[in-house]
């Protein structure tokens, strides 16, 4: 079976008219199978694109793929849970729950449950996967043993990431505000003016980390390219991009073109730190070691 | 006594048993329960040379119900795929040697307590992260949890709404170390050294730290990372990754958070208001005599004779925060 390539939601305060021609242009153009929309950072953000939802998610489907809506994944507020609610009343879409109180809105009826949601083990997997998941988007933190072991256990689909910035953490607090001197409730939306996040260096001017409003990424690119044969090994099947601000179908493209064989692995790899270049990759995580180091 | 002073005398303090000696500082100076681990990577405070042997966990409860204390036992790290077993052997040995309630927060290993050891009270360790009457309901229904403990990103005004018509008790952190980040869904700590709260039970893991000097100044390290930079006569605090300075937007700062301790010594009132039913004690990795302190100070205030300021020579930095209880703070 075919391997199937998926993005992940935009993580980032991109503007509307951006965001929308972003997917506009994935939609006509990106060999994806898959895509996750909607916002999963910080609810303020929402109303932003919400008036362009319906017709992005129209564009996807009708190329063909298939769309599935992001919630947020640390809700505090009732309003933020009624926000599932209401998407939940739509019983023909499919909804990636981020949190545990969303995936218990979810139970009994299809649904993905996202990586921001701790499944770290069979045991965990089965229970979610009995409560009506359809598909499991493994949380980054997993190394190949944990991986290979719940894929041959797991009586659904699994998702890996494969691409883009890994969120490490999420708080309550807004970082972007922090830095430019505001409160989370009069932030002025400056999460706007890093596309990417902001980076956060040390004071050695190490760059390290990456801010994201109340969301901490990491500097490096997480990229798992040369590992995709060993994971199709274990069984996995759905692969997932997260947006940046780069030319993402190309990315798309690069990732299709390895898991069907067309280019080889040192071939794409040079050809996507061309177009990825804003920061080095990594793959720690999947290799057991610091997340922040590369194995090649 | 006034209604509202019976209120907070039915908060129950929660005190951290990091070893034996810990333990019974703590029962001494007044604990309604402790809560301790085992010596392994099953508790979300795997440090060398802390915990409990399976024999000094069964002298420790003996001591501390003789004493009329309780005994929690976190299990609360999530199991690793493929190796359940010492997570399992957990639970079973905290009903086994008689401990008063587990705090757990893997939704396959709650399954497990649930069936395998129904008897034993089960609790929400603050690492599942559920921060929604939604989520806290689910833990109830399916597992039969009677106590959640907080995550640390509510205001006290958003724990008094949560706690209206919730079916569970609820714990919350009332001193010492304070995540910034929702807890048990953060990979900070990973990333820099490859060892988690999630995976390992530690936190920017002192086998990784180092500190060197530079000129008059000391340089703490994490994994491959600078944290600070102490310039001389400048206390140089343990670099735990987010409370490290860092230049974000060409300017130095404590991006995540300032080095300093939750204090809630006086925030009680509002805190039983709110219906908290238990203050936690964060501290596993401290000394008997912080533990006596802190403890002392914190029964003292319950019971209504509460020294203004007692502790606040014991926070880090000598700094006190009443951290995400209060809107300021987000």
């Amino acid at each position: 079976m075919s391997a199937a390539l998926s993005l992940g939601p935009v993580l980032y305060n991109w503007p509307a008219e951006d965001w929308r021609d972003f997917y506009f242009r994935i939609a006509d153009e990106a060999p994806l199978d898959r895509v996750y929309l909607g916002e999963v950072v910080c609810s303020k953000r929402t109303p932003f694109f919400a008036s362009y939802l319906p017709e992005v998610a129209a564009r996807l489907q009708c190329a063909g793929k298939e769309v599935v809506y992001s919630t947020l994944a640390l809700i505090m507020a009732e309003a933020e849970m009624d926000t599932v609610r209401t998407l939940a009343q739509s019983p023909d879409i499919l909804i990636e729950a981020n949190d545990i109180g969303s995936a218990a809105l979810l139970a009994g009826r299809p649904h993905v449950i996202g990586p921001f949601v701790n499944v770290y083990n069979e045991a965990t997997l089965d229970y979610l996967a009995r409560s009506g998941a359809s598909l499991v988007s493994l949380p980054w933190e997993l190394p190949a043993p944990a991986i290979a072991a719940l894929a041959k256990s797991a009586a659904i689909p699994l998702e890996v990431q494969i691409f883009g910035r890994i969120p490490l953490a999420i708080s309550a607090r807004c970082y972007h505000a922090r830095q430019c001197g505001l409160h989370k409730d009069g932030c002025q939306y400056v999460c706007a003016e890093d596309p990417d996040g902001m980076t956060v260096e040390t004071l050695d001017g190490e760059d390290f980390l990456a801010v994201n409003g109340t969301q901490t990424l990491t500097h490096t690119i997480g990229t798992l390219m040369p590992e995709l044969a060993e994971l199709r090994g274990m069984g996995i099947g759905n692969f997932r991009l997260w947006p940046q601000a780069i030319d993402m179908v190309a990315v798309a493209q690069i990732f299709r073109d390895v898991l069907d064989g067309r280019t080889e692995t040192q071939e794409a790899w040079q050809n996507l730190a061309d177009i990825a270049d804003f920061a080095p990759f990594s793959n720690g995580f999947y290799h057991g070691e610091e997340g922040v180091s590369l194995q090649r | 006594m006034t209604a509202r002073q019976d209120n907070i005398a039915a908060l129950e303090l929660i005190c951290p048993a990091g070893n034996p000696a810990a333990l019974e500082a703590a029962v001494a100076a007044g604990a309604d329960v402790v809560y301790a681990g085992f010596a392994d990577a099953t508790n979300a405070r795997n440090f060398p040379g802390l915990n409990f042997t399976r024999d000094e966990m069964a002298a420790g409860i003996d001591h501390a119900h003789r004493h009329g204390c309780g005994v929690y036992i976190a299990v609360n790290t999530y199991p690793e795929a493929g190796n359940a077993g010492p997570w399992r052997a957990a639970v079973d040995d905290a009903a086994a040697l008689g401990a008063d309630a587990i705090i757990l927060a893997d939704i396959g290993l709650l399954q497990y307590a649930a069936e395998s050891e129904p008897d034993l009270r089960r609790h929400l360790s603050v690492q599942a992260s559920a921060s929604n009457r939604a989520a806290i309901e689910f833990y109830q229904r399916a597992f039969g949890v009677k106590r959640v403990v907080l995550p640390r990103v509510l205001t006290l005004a958003e724990i008094a709404e949560l706690n209206d018509g919730l079916p569970v008790e609820t714990e919350v952190f009332a001193f010492g170390g304070m995540c910034v980040m929702a807890e048990g869904r953060c990979t900070l700590s990973a990333y820099a050294t490859g060892q988690s709260p999630n995976c390992d039970g530690v936190c920017s893991p002192a086998s990784h730290v180092r500190y060197e000097r530079r000129g008059g100044d000391t340089v703490s390290r994490l994994g491959d990372f600078t944290l600070n930079i102490f310039s001389e006569g400048e206390a140089a605090g343990y670099p735990t990754l987010c409370k490290g300075r860092f230049v974000a937007g060409e300017s130095a700062s404590y991006l995540f958070d300032e080095p300093s301790s939750l204090n809630v010594l006086e925030m009680l009132p509002e805190l039983a208001a709110a219906g908290v039913r238990a203050l936690k004690i964060e501290g596993r990795q401290r000394g008997r005599a912080y533990v006596s302190r802190v403890v002392s100070a914190f029964r003292q205030a319950v019971d209504g004779s509460a020294q203004s300021g007692a502790l606040d020579d014991m926070t880090e930095g000598a700094r006190n925060t009443a951290g995400a209880y209060q809107k300021s703070w987000h």
